[in-house]
């Protein structure tokens, strides 16, 4: 009872007494000047406001992470239906991956949002050393830039090399006929001998592969196909449909690389919300911990004052007594 | 202790090997990472048919033994009842090694970019194929694939028809490598019996030597779906687009557009 009174006494004195030389409660978080001077204490005030922001960080992120694993869900239903659609293309032309050409333009898909982890930088860091390995004398290497993340990374250092950059991809929900006519506004505007797609695969939740795939030019196919390997079994094939060999091979060139892309954008869709859930996961942790940090200094301050208090009060009232 | 009495058993059982070891060996051809050697022995130690029958197991008042060699017991007979009885399986040298990695890409990426993991191609991803058998197959095995859906996967049927742009074509198991351009018009997938119509609208048809064949379209509708009224509806529509069309761009869309629908036309009534 008296003990209960003590404290509210203390609760009531606490801004206004206890010495400065209160050690204990000394913590990194707290920093001795944002304590006024008059202020004998390290003011619970400031702990308390740190505490109130990272617990609103932490509901932030949690329903961040929420969120994106609705999105998720939605998403990876598409782009594990839309894997059959490449395979086709690369039983018939084979993966050429380590073709040589003159002319490579590399598409990087990325995403328009951030807090996605690092799946942005690793395709960042894929299209560089593509660039470098597909460089040579007499060749050369452009960028056609997906999403605003990879665009705003590129342009620090290959401003000049950036053909294309295209954002707000997700806007509408992702489907074919707008990834047809974006396929088709590349194809247009930028020549090349091979496309190489750079994204990242969703393989799960918490894997995602950076994937380069490879889309080459009718002609580069037919050099290919003269020289042998990969695409020597091209010629056994007969031809129905169209007027020439070219023409077929033309419109085989322009599906594959708007299939190719379909479902590159669908599987790094699926990759940014994957990469977005794990980053909020361990952000909303992150502020878990720190929340428990602080409520730990808190309580600290808070009885290290009231002990204070306490002993000015007892000691008072001791010396009166004499 | 209990341990080492099973060991004892284990050395009991070995003359009675001979016949569970097919057992194992059929039942070690299931994918699954659990039927490793190591517990093929397992389950020959803990013993499928013959243990409980024999008396002198049996009268042991070892539950815990008991329960766990018949769980593995039901195990490894379901397993074996699942598993083909005559397959051996091949071991894992004996098999054709699948391409996983596009090796010359490999190489080249390690000497100019050696810090970075070289990134995967689709090679990595795709199931190898059968290679082309010397005689021809009886079924033709159809991947029809969307955008949005593969329809058929790797389906064995007797006969495709595709739209081809030069007119229908059938194709049957053994049929010459093709690539065929589609246009708008009606796939019919033949299996015995049985018929399959989807309308597709354009797309691009492979067929393997080996007789695969890949149908990729960008929409594909079971014919039963089609609304014929709707599809009255709009071929009047587009023509009369089309005969007031006046730039080019709107010319190509008209005509596409009265194509695609007299397309539609003929395959609700052909």
């Amino acid at each position: 009872m008296a003990m209960a009174a003590l404290r509210r006494e203390g609760r009531r004195l606490a801004p206004l007494s206890s010495p400065q030389s209160i050690t204990a409660v000394r913590s990194s978080l707290i920093s001795q000047e944002q304590a006024p001077l008059g202020l004998r204490s390290i003011s619970t005030q400031i702990v308390r406001n740190r505490m109130k922001s990272v617990k609103n960080i932490q509901k932030i992120t949690k329903a961040m992470k929420m969120v994106a694993a609705s999105k998720l869900r939605a998403i990876q239903v598409k782009a594990e239906n839309s894997r059959g659609l490449w395979q086709p293309f690369t039983a018939l032309l084979g993966d050429t991956a380590s073709v040589d050409v003159k002319k490579n333009v590399i598409v990087t898909v990325s995403s328009d949002k951030g807090l996605c982890g690092g799946i942005n930088s690793t395709s960042v860091k894929t299209s560089k050393a593509l660039k470098k390995l597909t460089a040579g004398p007499d060749k050369e290497t452009k960028y056609v830039v997906l999403g605003e993340k990879a665009k705003a990374q590129l342009i620090r250092d290959s401003k000049k090399d950036i053909e294309l950059s295209i954002t707000e991809l997700q806007k509408n929900p992702l489907n074919y006929t707008q990834v047809s006519v974006l396929a088709d506004d590349i194809l247009k505007n930028v020549e090349y001998d091979a496309l190489r797609i750079v994204f990242n695969k969703f393989q799960s939740v918490v894997s995602f592969l950076p994937t380069v795939a490879t889309v080459l030019s009718p002609e580069a196919v037919e050099k290919e196909a003269e020289s042998g390997g990969k695409l020597g079994e091209l010629d056994s094939y007969e031809i129905e449909g169209g007027e020439t060999k070219s023409e077929v091979l033309l419109n085989l060139g322009e599906f594959q690389f708007s299939c190719v892309l379909f479902n590159a954008v669908m599987e790094n869709a699926c990759s940014e919300q994957g990469a977005r859930m794990s980053a909020m996961d361990s952000s909303s942790r992150n502020a878990g911990d720190m929340l428990d940090r602080l409520t730990l200094t808190y309580n600290r301050t808070r009885q290290a004052s009231i002990t204070t208090e306490l002993i000015e009060i007892i000691s008072g009232a001791s010396a009166l007594e004499g | 202790m209990g341990n080492i009495f099973r060991t004892n058993r284990l050395d009991h059982k070995s003359p009675l090997a001979g016949p569970t070891k097919t057992l194992c060996d059929t039942v070690t051809d299931q994918p699954s990472p659990i039927f490793s050697p190591a517990f093929a022995r397992g389950t020959q130690s803990a013993g499928p048919e013959p243990s409980p029958s024999d008396p002198a197991r049996a009268e042991r008042p070892q539950q815990f033994h008991t329960m766990f060699r018949r769980a593995s017991c039901l195990l490894a007979r379901s397993l074996f009842l699942s598993s083909s009885r005559s397959w051996v399986r091949p071991f894992s040298t004996d098999l054709p090694a699948a391409p996983t990695a596009d090796s010359t890409f490999v190489e080249a990426w390690k000497k100019v970019v050696p810090n970075i993991e070289p990134p995967k191609t689709p090679i990595a991803f795709v199931k190898p194929r059968p290679p082309t058998p010397s005689s021809i197959p009886s079924k033709l095995t159809v991947n029809f694939v969307l955008p949005y859906a593969s329809e058929l996967s790797t389906k064995e049927v007797d006969m495709v028809i595709i739209p081809a742009t030069t007119g229908q074509m059938g194709v049957l198991p053994g049929h010459v490598a093709t690539i065929a351009e589609l246009k708008p018009g009606v796939l019919s997938v033949h299996e015995g019996n049985e018929v399959t119509k989807y309308f597709i609208s354009s797309g691009f048809a492979f067929i393997h030597a080996n007789s695969y064949a890949d149908v990729v379209a960008i929409e594909a509708v079971p014919i039963d779906q089609i609304d014929p009224t709707l599809v009255q509806k709009g071929l009047a529509e587009f023509t009369q687009k089309l005969s007031s069309a006046s730039t080019d761009l709107e010319k190509a869309e008209a005509q596409i557009g009265v194509d695609m629908h007299s397309a539609l036309n003929s395959a609700l009534t052909g």
